[in-house]
Parts: C-alpha cells; structure tokens; sequence
C-alpha cells in the first residue's frame, strides 16, 4: 500500500526552481532518507508534502487521498507527523504539557483521550523522567527527543524527520537513532532528511537524492551513495 | 503612625491594584499586548454595574454576575473585530488603537452618564469593619483583597489545569508553533480577553463600591495596575498581587507620612523595584 505519492510536482520562489518535477512514491511501513547539499530543497519539499506551501505544478497523495490543495492542518489530522529541524518546544510548558497540546489539537481530541498515548509516547522517546520539567530546560538532545514526541503526540501514520541528528554528538546520536529505529519498528512509515549519513542509512531502507530541485537519484543506500554523480553532488560539496 | 495598621491597610489596598492588574496581566502575558484602555474598560464595567442595579434593582455582586458574561463578549469581540488586526511584530499600532478605544470608552461614557460622580451603593457593607483589638480593618477592604485571591487562584487553575489555559500558554511562548499544532491564537486570543473583561467586571465592582467614579478616572488606574503587573514580571498573576502590595505598602506609608506623598511614593516603591529587578519579581522563566 502507497502512503504518501507525488506525481511531478513543482514549486519555484520567483525565477528559482526549489522543487523540479519531482515523483516518488513511500509504501507504508517504508523509512525513506533524503539527502543533497544545502539548498537543494529538501525542507521545501516537506512543506509541501505537509502544506505550509502549495505546489505550482504535480499532484500529492496521502493514504489514496489527493491532498495537492487542502490545509496542512486538515493533513495533520490525516497523519502526517513532522519534527522541526530547529526544536520549537514550548519553553514554559512542561515536556507532558506539550504533548498534551500537540495531541489535543493535533488530533482534535479532549484531553483525558490523548494523556495515556501521550505517556506511551513518552517512555517510547525515553522522555518518561522528564515529563514535569519545563522543556525550555531540556539539553539539546532532550529537545530533539520532545520533537520527536510531539510528532508522535499527533499520531502519524507518515512522521517527518528534519535533520533531527544535527548538532548532536556521536553517542547522544546513537541514542536518539535508536528511539526512531524503535518507532519505525512500531508500525510508522518515516521518510527523514538528514546530513549525518550513517545515521540516516542505519534506519532507511531507501534513499532519495535531491539536487537543484532535482531528483538525481533513487535506490538502496548502498547503490544510491555508490553513484558517482551522487559522490560528485553530495560528497564533492559537503566533504 | 501605626506600623502594623499602615502595612496591613497597606496590603489590603494592594489587593484593589491586584485585581486592576489582573486582567491587564492576563491579556499581556499571553498575547504581549499593552491594553492602554483597560482602566477605561474598567470603568465602563463599573457603570454597567451601576445601571443594572439600578434597572433591575438588584444587589451590586448579583449584577456584577450579570455583567459578566456581557463583558466577555464585549471583549472577545474587540479582540476579534479591532485588535486581532493590529498585533503583530511591530508593537505600535496596538498602542494606538487602545489608546484610541481609550478615548471612544471615556467620551462615549460621559454622552451616556454624564461626566458626573456616580457610585454603586453597597448598603451596610460600607461602612462595617472588623475589629481585631490591635487594629481595625474594613469589610470592604478585605473582601477585595479575598477576591484578588480567588481571582488569581481561578485563573491559575485555569491556566494549569484546564485544555484551554494549557493552549493559553503554548500561545503566549510561541504562537507561530502553536498554530502548527493546529491551535488558532487569533480564537485564542479572542477567548482571553474575554476572561480578562469577566476579571475586569470584578474589579469594577470594587472600584464602583469603594470609591466614587467618572468617566474620565480610568487612565489613573491604568497607571498602578500597569506598575503591578511590571513589578510583578510582566504576566505572572502571584507576581502581579506582590507588585499591587508593595504599591499600596507603599502608598499607606506615605500617606501616613504626609496625604501628599501616597502617590508619589507608589511610583517611588515602582521604580525602587525596577532599579533591584530590571525584569520584576517572577519574570517569566524561558523568554
């Protein structure tokens, strides 16, 4: 089963084109990483898979449903998930509190329904101990986990990842692939923009290259990083 | 000069500042909106007050509990119609159109009620005092003060414990992520000026009964609950109660000094706080 399609889509800041007829599509239960240089778009194209922009050109499909005009609120509700690549937590809520917001609202429940998901979500994140702490106090680790939470909070089918690893040291990231592994394990279909490679090729099953706007490549991480176009664009910029 | 009656008296009267500040704190701390109209909505909920116990004759706490729920919408709809539009990264226009909702409140007042003093009568309750052998307090003043409390506990428990205080505060941290959440903080911000007119109906109800009021009174009252609520750390309720004590600690001393010095010391009290803690007693934790 298809979860998430794209069918030639398009979308350009002015005379810039930030996504180039991009198609692909994720099966449900997949973990597909996207990777390319700065700038090559890949934010841009979880904006529009989630709506927070609008596609000037193609189709996008969720779960069989076309959703290329409809809010992102409205597939929110649907099941798409998203983590942030700069954490936004809030600050003065506690780590339970902003969940409950998420989940109350990501969902359009009450909140006696969510709170028990919410703490599933939490021992499944390892954020169970700091449930009560104000999140501005978490470390930068712990604010990635509680974005990942929230995401969770929401109840995805289809969860978001962008570059959730960056800026965390080597052990800390080892700590939070392992959570998403678990989660991906648990049924949630990921498609994760990532830099720290090995990170991202320790949990996907595909990789998506993106150059320009461009897709370049698609495959099985190993071929797809064994490509030599792909070792010129990716390797020659970021190395 | 008695020491403890000054500072008890003192005290209570902080409790009438408190509730002049609550509703200006609510509304600040969760949308950053400086209401420069709020001792004038105060003063509007005193007249009406003041007419419904005169058109239903009713007892004044029983007509504030009519008022109510009129002031609500009163204020979800200026938010919704007239300062929803306005908020936003420049601080400036809100500025202005409350200072201007300020002037429509206070010339609409004196068309309506004339710029004579009125006064809601409260019967008995006056005049009764309590007597604790050292000193004496009055009934009113500590009714006041007990209702600061209860005002500030029930929006608490409000913000704590309740789905909508905890979308109050996601919105005040960060209304661009709350939104993303699918919290709307326009709707947000409608429903919170409303709770702070109900809070506002409170203090009027006080204002109405301890004092005599014009039209034009309510830009003086803005001046000490907005100095509670700067005190107080810019939206922290409990901070805003200590801000309105030291205030009126302040003031009763003066007073008892020489009656010429209550305000100026007040403002004195003000600045003295600002010169130790630049950000108020209780600031907000993560900014």
């Amino acid at each position: 089963m298809t979860i998430l399609e794209l069918d030639h889509v398009s979308k350009s800041f002015g005379a810039l084109k930030v996504t180039d007829d991009v198609s692909f599509t994720v099966a449900a239960g997949e973990a597909l990483g996207i990777i390319g240089p700065n700038g090559a778009g890949k934010s841009t194209l979880f904006n529009l898979i989630t709506g927070n922009l609008l596609s000037d050109r193609g189709s996008i499909t969720l779960l069989g449903r076309d959703v290329t005009r409809i809010s992102p609120m409205q597939r929110c509700l649907m099941g798409v998930g998203r983590s942030f690549q700069i954490p936004q937590p809030f600050s003065n809520l506690t780590v339970f509190e902003n969940l409950v917001v998420a989940a109350t609202h990501g969902r359009g429940l009450p909140e006696r329904e969510v709170t028990d998901d919410c703490v599933r979500v939490l021992e499944q994140t390892e954020l169970l101990a700091r449930a009560n702490q104000s999140a501005g106090s978490l470390s930068l680790l712990g604010r990635k986990r509680l974005e990942l939470a929230r995401a969770m909070a929401t109840g995805p089918k289809l969860l978001l990842l962008d570059e959730i690893a960056g800026g965390l040291t080597e052990g800390e990231c080892h700590a939070l692939v392992d959570t998403i592994r678990a989660i991906h394990a648990s049924g949630v279909t990921i498609v994760w923009i990532e830099h720290v490679l090995h990170a991202l090729t320790s949990v996907v099953d595909r990789l998506l290259v993106l150059d320009f706007g461009r897709l370049i490549a698609t495959g099985a991480c190993d071929d797809v990083m064994a490509r030599r176009e792909v070792q010129e664009i990716y390797l020659g910029i970021d190395v | 000069m008695n020491w403890l009656d000054t500072i008890l008296q003192g005290i209570l009267l902080g409790g009438l500042y408190a509730l002049f500040a609550a509703g200006l704190a609510l509304v600040f701390g969760i949308m950053r909106l400086v209401n420069l109209a709020h001792g004038d909505l105060i003063v509007l909920g005193a007249y009406l007050v003041m007419y419904l116990v005169g058109a239903l004759g009713i007892n004044p706490v029983l007509a504030a509990l009519f008022a109510a729920p009129l002031m609500f919408a009163l204020g979800w709809a200026i938010q919704r119609l007239v300062l929803n539009r306005v908020l936003g990264p420049d601080i400036l226009p809100p500025l202005l159109v409350t200072f201007g909702l300020s002037i429509v409140i206070q010339n609409g007042l004196q068309m309506g009620f004339t710029a004579d003093s009125r006064r809601i009568s409260a019967g008995p309750l006056e005049t009764a005092s309590v007597d604790l052998g050292f000193v004496t307090l009055g009934v009113m003043p500590l009714l006041t003060f007990a209702s600061a409390i209860a005002v500030i506990l029930v929006l608490n428990w409000i913000f704590y414990h309740t789905a909508m205080g905890r979308a109050f505060r996601a919105t005040s941290d960060d209304p661009v992520t709350a939104s993303l959440m699918g919290i709307r903080p326009k709707a947000i911000f409608a429903q919170a000026t409303g709770l702070a007119m109900v809070v506002v109906t409170v203090a009027a109800l006080y204002l109405g009964m301890r004092a005599n009021f014009d039209p034009t009174i309510g830009p003086a009252r803005l001046i000490y609950a907005f100095e509670a609520v700067i005190i107080g750390g810019l939206g922290s309720l409990w901070g805003t109660l200590a801000g309105g004590i030291i205030i009126g600690v302040a003031q009763t001393f003066g007073a008892a000094v020489n009656p010429e010095w209550q305000i100026l010391s007040g403002h004195i009290a003000f600045l003295a706080v600002l010169l130790v803690r630049p950000r108020g007693l209780f600031p907000r934790a993560f900014d």
